[in-house]
């Protein structure tokens, strides 16, 4: 009896929510926030929904947009690829968001894209990516190599004088595409092929035991050698204790990751660690004003002063507040003049300088070499001068060097041949 | 900052004073003082800072050891204001207390925006530790010694090679003496031109298995402008011995990998292989027993901040017993109404498996939690310069033998042992001997439970702790009781070992990924010749 008192309670809860739901609808500005909350990438990404939440917050108390409220819907894909799909489309068609926020893998990206192309929705991704990819709906915030890996490269072999290359990573698309760039950009700039060692795991790994020696056995040739690490989420901790255990430093050989951010290393002990580097777009140790505001009202939100915040959240704010900006700009939430209004839309970085977004639907933005420190911050250790320009297409890859992007007219195109004068130079 | 300096000055005049013939009293005439120097440290670029350590160890030496040590921990910071260096420690309340440098005095607290950190970096910290190890090598202990003298075999440049001479002459132990003679056979093969002298440094430098000796040897053996013949057949044959050795010696560490991901996969498996092997329950929950004997040794950790050393020792217990009574609540609650319907079992102890994940996600949060390696299993045993064993593998391979062991004896010589064998030959006739087999089921299940919780402990050790550490190795554990032989404790400890050492030797040649996937197509193809694994259990319980 009471079981069905208690059903009936929820029932009506569940009504009254839809009722609500209903009535606002006619004046509220529906933003869409597709990451998983569980399964194994709620770790990530249950942050980034939270990062909306809060933006759509700040937003609100600022008056919303166009005068309207924005009101979050939230979905969950439950780390399930083909089921980011469906929440997509759930999105699109029953709540008619007018932009969506989401994905973390590129594998839910590729499920999510023919579904936003298909419906014409407007997305914002905010993780660093393999690249080759441009499409008119989505927004790429995030990091493509050449703001990413390429410049850690650089840095390596200048500053460090690398000459010894281990290319380690998980057995997927990101670090598979990843690492073929790297090799390709690595030779180019006189590396010898008996130089790159490039050695895949699957997802997490936890005996290094072999890969660990065979590296250590490959950095004693007397040249300074150094591990790029595209190894992905929990593998990561395993991968270091072992180098630490078999008495690899980061001074003999130093590995630089692109996976590793300010929360991966809250959960570990970073003792092992210090001394690694990390190549981001933000890092959360980065003295400004904007920053210190952005970390203080992340923690304020989230009700913990132990959070830390890392680069795809910078890359969800500054996506968010492009779109507001571009939301204004074009004066209605339409995804047609929306995405026209994106293109050439400036805002700053939380690190200093300005992002751009370009009309390839890739950022410009500053890039950082972070060191690891005891207290699982990072140091800046090198940045580039300036903004460096997402490469949609990379010019090391022999399919895509002639290719770009550029959704302005005449071109207005995700892969167009600059050699041939045309569009969809590759099958898609 | 007065008194600084002044200890300063006393510290250039003391090394001034230092009889001559050490390189490091012999202070280079444009060096500046150390002082002035000091003064250009706050707010240096990386490089500068560079060119900073190397006139502080030309002018100050050994007194600039402590400031070395400071900067290399990444302590070394600066009053923005007032440009005074200090050292800043956070005591436990997390609030940077300043110490002077040089004399150790507590300069109070200091407020993250007044000060600023001496940035160091890689190249940084590889200088300062070389260094360091130039000032150990005429201070330190023995130990100290070694690594300084190994460090240096990568840079033998004049400055030091006097060093290690003047080292000499002070008077180190044999092995110190060694390895220096080492160093001066490596500098005589390169600066010599007397045959003679240069085939008696390969003498000694023959069977060596540090690398600046082999690359070296490699170097010269490579060089097409080498003209001497009996120098370049000597040096081959040199490194045809070390080859050889090393070969050795890679293979012994391979076989130490492959018995160490055995002792995982037995440690996995060893609970696995009573639930199922003896009791017959496909039990899908076995791997959120290692999870939960994890978290139990999270648990641990938190509740005893101060005595990490020990908190393994006390967790080993404890996950026994919080696993083993969960697995009760199990067998009680669930299996037992179960008894006999395999697939339902298979389901249901599926669901828990997902429910006590979720469990987890809520009490302690999705991310992964911190366990803290106590000191006395990080770092490695290094037997020489190729063949190492790390400390936390080792360990965790005679703590599984430890474990096998314990267990293989309950099960043969105490009377629940007895019990547990009785029951699962001949159920009935168990009962009808007065056998409480409904007891015997729950403590079976608890012993296999608890066990699986104490490999959990080792395994925190190893990987992440988080919501799905039992789920990779669920499939690995009965990957091993099917192929050691359902029910038989010795097939489990075969199969883990031998699963462990074929994966770490197909390793270097396939690749992680392939050896995995070859490893798994051969297991099938065995299980299809041999159903019953490795040792099949004979006789009427095998029916």
């Amino acid at each position: 009896m009471k079981l069905k008192k208690y059903f009936a309670g929820l029932a009506l809860a569940a009504g009254t929510t839809v009722i609500s739901s209903v009535a606002l609808a006619a004046e509220t500005i529906k933003v869409g926030v597709l990451h998983s909350l569980s399964g194994t990438m709620a770790i990530s990404e249950t942050t980034l929904k939270d990062t909306v939440l809060m933006m759509v917050d700040e937003q609100n108390r600022k008056g919303g947009l166009l005068g309207k409220k924005l009101e979050a819907v939230v979905v969950d894909p439950a780390s399930d690829w083909p089921l980011f799909a469906e929440k997509a489309r759930e999105l699109l068609t029953k709540e008619k968001v007018d932009v969506i926020f989401g994905c973390w893998t590129s594998v839910s990206r590729k499920s999510v894209l023919p579904v936003v192309e298909e419906l014409n929705g407007l997305m914002f991704y905010p993780v660093q990516y393999e690249g080759e990819e441009s499409s008119r709906n989505v927004f790429y915030t995030g990091a493509s190599p050449n703001q990413q890996a390429i410049p850690a490269v650089d840095y390596l072999m200048s500053d460090l004088e690398v000459e010894r290359w281990v290319l380690a990573g998980t057995d997927y698309v990101y670090p598979r595409t990843t690492n073929k760039i790297l090799e390709a950009y690595l030779e180019a700039s006189g590396v010898a092929k008996e130089d790159i060692m490039i050695s895949y795991t699957p997802f997490g790994h936890s005996d290094w035991q072999s890969i660990v020696s065979d590296i250590k056995k490959f950095g004693s040739a007397g040249k300074k050698t150094a591990v790029v690490s595209t190894i992905n989420g929990d593998a990561n901790v395993p991968f270091y204790k072992e180098l630490a255990n078999q008495g690899v430093s980061s001074e003999d050989i130093p590995v630089v990751a692109f996976s590793v951010g300010e929360e991966e290393l809250s959960g570990i002990d970073t003792g092992p660690l210090v001394g690694h580097l990390a190549a981001w777009n933000y890092f959360q140790g980065i003295d400004s004003e904007a920053n210190e505001y952005f970390v203080q009202q992340w923690k304020k939100f989230i009700g913990d002063e132990k959070r830390v915040t890392n680069d795809p959240m910078e890359a969800t704010y500054i996506g968010f507040n492009m779109w507001a900006k571009a939301v204004e700009k074009a004066g209605t939430t339409d995804v047609d003049s929306v995405e026209q209004a994106m293109i050439g839309i400036e805002f700053p970085n939380l690190t200093g300088g300005v992002a751009k977004m370009n009309k390839n639907h890739h950022l410009s933005k500053p890039v950082f070499i972070g060191e690891i420190q005891d207290d699982g911050q990072f140091e800046v250790v090198w940045e580039t001068d300036g903004v460096v320009a997402g490469d949609a297409w990379s010019d090391f890859l022999p399919g895509s060097k002639d290719l770009i992007a550029d959704w302005t007219a005449p071109i207005k195109c995700g892969n167009y041949n600059t050699q041939s004068k045309a569009c969809s130079g590759q099958a898609q | 900052m007065k008194v600084l300096l002044l200890k300063l000055w006393m510290a250039v005049a003391a090394v001034l004073l230092l009889p001559t013939g050490s390189p490091l009293a012999q202070p280079e005439p444009t060096a500046p003082a150390v002082g002035s120097v000091l003064q250009q440290l706050p707010g240096a670029s990386l490089k500068k800072t560079g060119d900073l350590v190397r006139q502080l160890e030309q002018a100050g030496g050994a007194e600039m050891r402590p400031l070395f040590e400071v900067m290399l921990a990444g302590d070394l910071y600066y009053v923005k204001e007032s440009g005074q260096l200090l050292q800043i420690q956070k005591n436990s309340d997390g609030a940077r207390m300043g110490i002077s440098l040089f004399e150790g005095k507590s300069l109070g607290e200091f407020n993250s925006r007044d000060i600023k950190k001496v940035r160091v970096n890689n190249r940084l910290r590889s200088q300062l530790r070389d260094a360091i190890a130039r000032i150990e090598l005429l201070h330190g202990d023995e130990a100290a010694q070694i690594a300084a003298v190994l460090a240096m075999l990568d840079d033998l440049n004049e400055q030091n090679l006097r060093l290690l001479q003047t080292a000499q002459q002070a008077g180190v132990s044999a092995e110190v003496s060694t390895l220096i003679e080492l160093a001066e056979a490596m500098v005589q093969l390169r600066t010599s031109t007397d045959t003679a002298d240069r085939l008696a440094a390969i003498e000694v430098m023959q069977g060596r298995l540090e690398t600046p000796v082999r690359n070296q040897l490699q170097r010269l053996v490579n060089s097409d402008s080498e003209q001497d013949v009996a120098v370049v057949a000597a040096a081959q044959k040199a490194l045809d011995k070390i080859s050889g050795r090393m070969e050795f010696y890679g293979q012994m560490e391979q076989l130490f990998f492959g018995l160490s991901l055995g002792s995982v996969l037995l440690l996995a498996a060893i609970g696995l292989a009573i639930t199922f092997g003896v009791m017959g329950v496909i039990n899908m929950a076995h791997g959120e027993m290692i999870m939960l004997g994890a978290y139990t040794t999270y648990v641990i950790q938190q509740l005893m901040p101060n005595a990490i050393g020990y908190s393994l020792l006390v967790a080993v217990p404890a996950a026994f017993l919080v696993s083993g009574s969960v697995g009760v609540l199990i067998e009680r609650g669930v299996i037992r109404h179960l008894q006999g319907r395999p697939l339902e079992t298979l389901l249901a102890t599926f669901g828990i498996s997902l429910i006590l994940q979720q469990a987890v996600r809520s009490i302690f949060s999705p991310l992964n939690m911190q366990v803290v390696t106590p000191e006395w299993m990080s770092g490695s045993l290094a037997i020489n310069p190729v063949f190492s064993i790390t400390y936390n593998r080792l360990y965790i391979l005679l703590f599984s033998l430890a474990v096998f062991a314990a267990l293989v004896a309950i099960l043969k010589k105490s009377s629940l042992g007895l019990n547990v064998r009785a029951v699962s030959q001949n159920r009935d006739m168990a009962k009808a001997m007065g056998v409480r087999t409904e007891m015997v089921d729950a403590m079976t299940f608890g012993l296999g439970s608890g066990i699986a919780g104490v490999a959990g402990v080792a395994l925190s050790q190893l990987t992440n702790v988080g919501p799905n550490l039992g789920q990779s190795y669920i499939i690995d554990s009965f990957m091993v009781v099917v192929f050691g032989g359902v029910g038989n404790m010795l097939g489990t400890l075969v199969g883990g070992f031998s699963l462990g050492v074929a994966n770490k030797f197909l390793e270097p040649a396939t690749g992680a990924v392939l050896a995995n996937i070859i490893v798994l197509v051969c297991l099938i193809l065995f299980i299809q010749k041999r159903p019953k694994g490795l040792f099949p259990q004979r006789g009427r319980a095998a029916e």
